[in-house]
C-alpha cells in the first residue's frame, strides 16, 4: 500500500456493536483517523460509497437477505482485504438461531404482513460467500483485537490473536475455576480466547461470545456438564446462542436434541 | 420546485439502515416515507422456548449501542413474570450502570453523530480536522468515563456480562467504585462544558405540539431504569402494566419495524425531549442550572434543541452516578433466589433513545412462550414522518442539497436506533 490505506465498514445483519467498538476506541480512533482514510463508514460519516477500490474493508454482520448475499460479492470484488468483524460476520451471530427452524413461523411470530418481508432462510458467515482474510471474533470484538488487527495491517504483519482457550486466559488472570469450585456451566474450555476470561472474573461460566477453539474437545465438555447436572436440553442452549451456526458448537448442539 | 422527490437511500450516521423519502406535488409535501430497510432478525420468534435466564443477555445483541436498555427492561419483566422483589442495592447498582450507557450513547450521539449537522460537517473527524478538535477531543474523554461505568458494573462496555435476573452475578468492590468516582468528578466540568458546546450550536428554530410519553419512577427520580407508570403532557396516567391497552404495533410495507402509535390515535414521542418536559423538576439544581444557561426553558417543543437536551440529562448522569457511587456499600448474595413458574411481566425502561417496553410469559419450568419488544425508534417512527411533512413545509425553495441536509438532521433528532427498531436511512424527495 502507498500513502494511507483507503478503509470501508460495511454492515451486514448485526446488531452495530462490533463497528461500534472503532467509535469506542477513544484514545486511538483520531490517531486511526490519521493513518487510514475512512473513505466508506456510514455509522459514523456522511460520505458515500464512490463505487471504488478499498485497500481494507471491515465487515461487520451475517447474510441473512437474497440483497446481502449479491452485495458481499460486490464488496469482496472492490477490497484488496476483506476482514469479519465479530460473531455475526464470523459465524452467522445469535440470528442463525432461525437455520433450520420454520422461516414462515418465524415472520408469522414477529410481523402481521408477512408479504413484506424478504429473508433468506438462513443467517450465515461472510466466508460461506466470499474469500474472507482474516476473522475477528467475538460478540462484541475486542477493542484490543481491533487495535492490534489495525496496526497490524498497516504494518503489513499478521495479527497477533491467540487461538488457545478462554480456560487459559482464566488460569492465567488467577480466577477460581467456576465450574470445579461451584459446578456452574462454562464453555471456557471450548472458547476461543479474547475476552481476558471475563465471565470468570465476575462469578459466572463463560457463555462462548468468541465461538469455538481450535479443535475443541465438546464432547468432553459435554459429559462433564452432565455430571454437574445439565440436562440435555440446558447442554443444547448453551452451544445455541452468538456462535450457534459455527460447526463444532452446531454439531454439539445437534448431538443434545 | 414543484414537483420532486427528495431522498437519500442510506442515512448515514445512525445506528443501522434506514431511509427516507419526501414526495412533493405542485410545491406541496403530499406524503413521507421513513423507511427501515435493516434485515430483520426475529429476536421475538427465536426467544420462545429459551431460558428466562437467557433473556438479558440474548436481548442485548438486538442493540449493540443501548444493550443496558434492553438488560434493564428485559429482568424487569422477568423478575415480575417470577414474583421476585429486588432488593434497593441490586436497583440502584441498575441504575448506575444505566447511568453509564446514557452518558457514552448521549454523547456519541451528540458529538459524532449529531453535532457535524449543525456546524455542515460530513462526521465528527472531519469536524475534528477543521479546526473543532477540542471540542471532539472533549467529547471523547467524556464518554470514554460513560463506557468506564459500564466496564467496572456490567463487566464490559458492549454486551455487559454482569447483569442477572434476580439481580447481579457480582458486586463490584467499593475501592474500584472510589475509584471510579474520581474520573466522575472530573467529568462534571466535561459535562458543563459539553452542555456549552451544545447550546451554542445554530437551532432551526421550528417548533411541534408534540404527545409526549416518558416512564414515571416510584421514587420521584428522574426516568431512567423502573418504570411503574407510563405519562404524557395530554394527561395519561397509566400502570406500565397497561402498555398494549394503550398502546399498538403497526406493520407498514416501508418498514421491517413495526410502528408503534396510540389506540387513542396518533403518532407520539419517547424520548430526551417527553423525560425532560415531564419530568424537569426531578433534575438537580447542577442540571437545572445548565439547562437555564444554555436558554432550554421549562419546556422545550423545538426538536432541534434535543442535543442540548441530552447534554443535560448527561450532566445529570454524572452527578446520579457519583452520588450512587458514594451510598453504594457491597451486597452478598449479589442476586435474589428464582424459583421458576409460569407467569407474565412487563418491564419498561427509558433507553437514552427512549421508552423500552418487553412482555414475556413464561411456561411453568421458566422457559419463555412468548416474547413482545417495543424499542423506542419503532415508536418515533411515525412521529418522524410527521416531522419531516410538518418541518420541512415551509423550506421546499431551498436547494435539493439543502434540503436533504435539514430532513437527515431533522431524522437525528431521534437518535435512531433501527438495528433497534428491527429492524437504515435513506431520502427521498419525490417531485414527480
Amino acid at each position: 500500500m502507498t500513502g494511507r490505506p483507503r478503509l470501508a465498514v460495511w454492515k451486514f445483519s448485526s446488531c452495530d456493536g462490533c463497528q461500534l467498538s472503532l467509535l469506542d476506541c477513544e484514545d486511538e480512533v483520531l490517531a486511526v483517523a490519521g493513518a487510514i482514510e475512512i473513505a466508506y463508514f456510514p455509522e459514523a460519516t456522511r460520505r458515500e460509497d464512490d463505487g471504488g477500490h478499498y485497500d481494507i474493508s471491515f465487515v461487520e454482520g451475517s447474510v441473512t437477505t437474497p440483497h446481502e448475499a449479491e452485495a458481499i460479492k460486490d464488496i469482496r470484488a472492490r477490497s484488496t482485504t476483506v476482514i469479519t468483524l465479530g460473531a455475526c460476520a464470523t459465524s452467522g451471530g445469535i440470528q442463525a438461531l432461525k437455520n433450520g427452524a420454520s422461516t414462515k413461523d418465524f415472520i408469522d411470530a414477529v410481523y402481521a404482513h408477512p408479504e413484506f418481508i424478504d429473508t433468506l432462510d438462513t443467517a450465515t458467515p461472510i466466508s460461506d460467500h466470499v474469500k474472507v482474510d482474516f476473522e475477528l471474533r467475538g460478540c462484541p470484538i475486542s477493542k484490543t483485537h481491533l487495535i492490534e488487527l489495525i496496526a497490524a495491517t498497516l504494518a503489513g504483519r499478521a495479527p497477533q490473536t491467540p487461538a488457545h482457550a478462554t480456560c487459559i486466559e482464566c488460569k492465567m488472570a488467577g480466577h477460581v475455576c467456576v465450574m470445579v469450585a461451584e459446578g456452574k456451566p462454562c464453555l471456557g474450555p471450548v472458547t476461543h480466547a479474547g475476552c481476558g476470561a471475563l465471565c470468570p472474573g465476575y462469578a459466572r461460566g463463560c457463555y462462548g461470545c468468541f465461538g469455538p477453539k481450535e479443535t475443541p474437545n465438546t464432547a468432553a465438555l459435554s459429559a462433564r456438564l452432565a455430571e454437574n447436572g445439565a440436562d440435555r436440553r440446558q447442554i443444547r442452549r448453551l452451544y445455541s446462542t452468538y456462535n450457534t451456526n459455527a460447526p463444532a458448537f452446531r454439531e454439539e448442539a445437534k448431538a443434545h436434541d | 420546485m414543484t414537483d420532486t422527490t427528495i431522498k437519500v437511500d442510506m442515512l448515514a450516521r445512525v445506528e443501522g439502515e434506514g431511509a427516507f423519502k419526501v414526495v412533493v406535488r405542485e410545491g406541496k409535501i403530499v406524503g413521507t416515507e421513513f423507511r427501515i430497510f435493516e434485515p430483520p432478525r426475529f429476536f421475538e420468534a427465536f426467544l420462545r422456548g429459551r431460558d428466562h435466564s437467557e433473556a438479558p443477555d440474548i436481548t442485548a445483541r438486538i442493540c449493540g449501542i443501548c444493550p443496558v436498555a434492553y438488560q434493564m427492561s428485559s429482568v424487569q419483566a422477568m423478575e415480575m413474570a417470577l414474583g421476585v422483589e429486588v432488593s434497593q442495592p441490586i436497583k440502584n447498582l441498575r441504575r448506575l450502570l444505566y447511568c453509564g450507557e446514557w452518558i457514552e450513547s448521549h454523547i456519541l450521539h451528540a458529538a459524532m453523530l449529531h453535532a457535524p449537522d449543525f456546524l455542515g460537517y460530513a462526521s465528527a473527524i472531519d469536524m475534528a480536522n477543521d479546526g473543532h478538535a477540542d471540542a471532539v477531543k472533549l467529547a471523547l474523554d467524556y464518554k470514554k468515563i460513560g463506557n468506564s461505568i459500564v466496564t467496572l458494573v456490567g463487566g464490559r462496555e458492549i454486551h455487559p456480562i454482569n447483569v442477572k435476573v434476580g439481580g447481579w452475578w457480582k458486586a463490584p468492590k467499593k475501592r474500584d467504585m472510589m475509584k471510579l468516582r474520581e474520573d466522575l468528578l472530573r467529568a462534571l466540568d466535561m459535562a458543563d462544558a459539553f452542555v456549552d458546546f451544545t447550546a451554542a450550536l445554530p437551532f432551526p428554530d421550528k417548533e411541534r405540539d408534540y404527545t409526549m410519553v416518558c416512564i414515571e419512577e416510584p421514587n420521584g427520580r428522574y426516568p431512567m431504569y423502573e418504570g411503574t407508570r407510563l405519562i404524557s403532557n395530554r394527561g395519561m396516567d397509566i400502570p406500565a402494566t397497561a402498555f398494549n391497552d394503550h398502546f399498538d404495533e403497526h406493520h407498514v410495507k416501508q418498514s421491517n419495524a413495526l410502528q408503534g402509535r396510540m389506540k387513542a390515535g396518533g403518532a407520539y414521542l419517547t424520548g430526551p425531549l417527553p423525560r425532560y418536559n415531564l419530568a424537569y423538576d426531578k433534575l438537580s439544581e447542577r442540571a437545572k442550572a445548565a439547562a437555564e444557561r444554555s436558554g432550554l426553558g421549562r419546556e422545550v417543543k423545538n426538536p432541534y434543541r434535543s442535543i442540548v437536551v441530552r447534554a443535560v440529562e448527561s450532566l445529570f448522569a454524572v452527578e446520579e452516578a457519583i452520588r450512587l457511587i458514594e451510598d453504594y456499600e457491597e451486597f452478598d448474595p449479589a442476586a435474589m433466589e428464582i424459583t421458576p413458574r409460569a407467569g407474565t411481566g412487563m418491564g419498561a425502561s427509558e433507553a437514552p433513545r427512549g421508552m423500552l417496553f418487553h412482555q414475556y410469559t413464561l411456561e411453568e419450568d421458566g422457559s419463555i412462550a412468548k416474547a413482545q419488544i417495543v424499542p423506542p425508534t419503532a415508536q418515533n417512527q411515525p412521529s418522524i414522518e410527521e416531522d419531516l411533512a410538518e418541518l420541512i413545509a415551509d423550506e421546499l425553495d431551498r436547494p435539493h442539497d439543502e434540503i436533504q441536509w435539514l430532513c437527515e438532521q431533522t431524522i437525528r433528532n431521534y437518535d435512531p436506533c433501527i438495528s433497534c427498531a428491527t429492524h437504515f436511512l435513506d431520502l427521498t424527495i419525490d417531485r414527480g
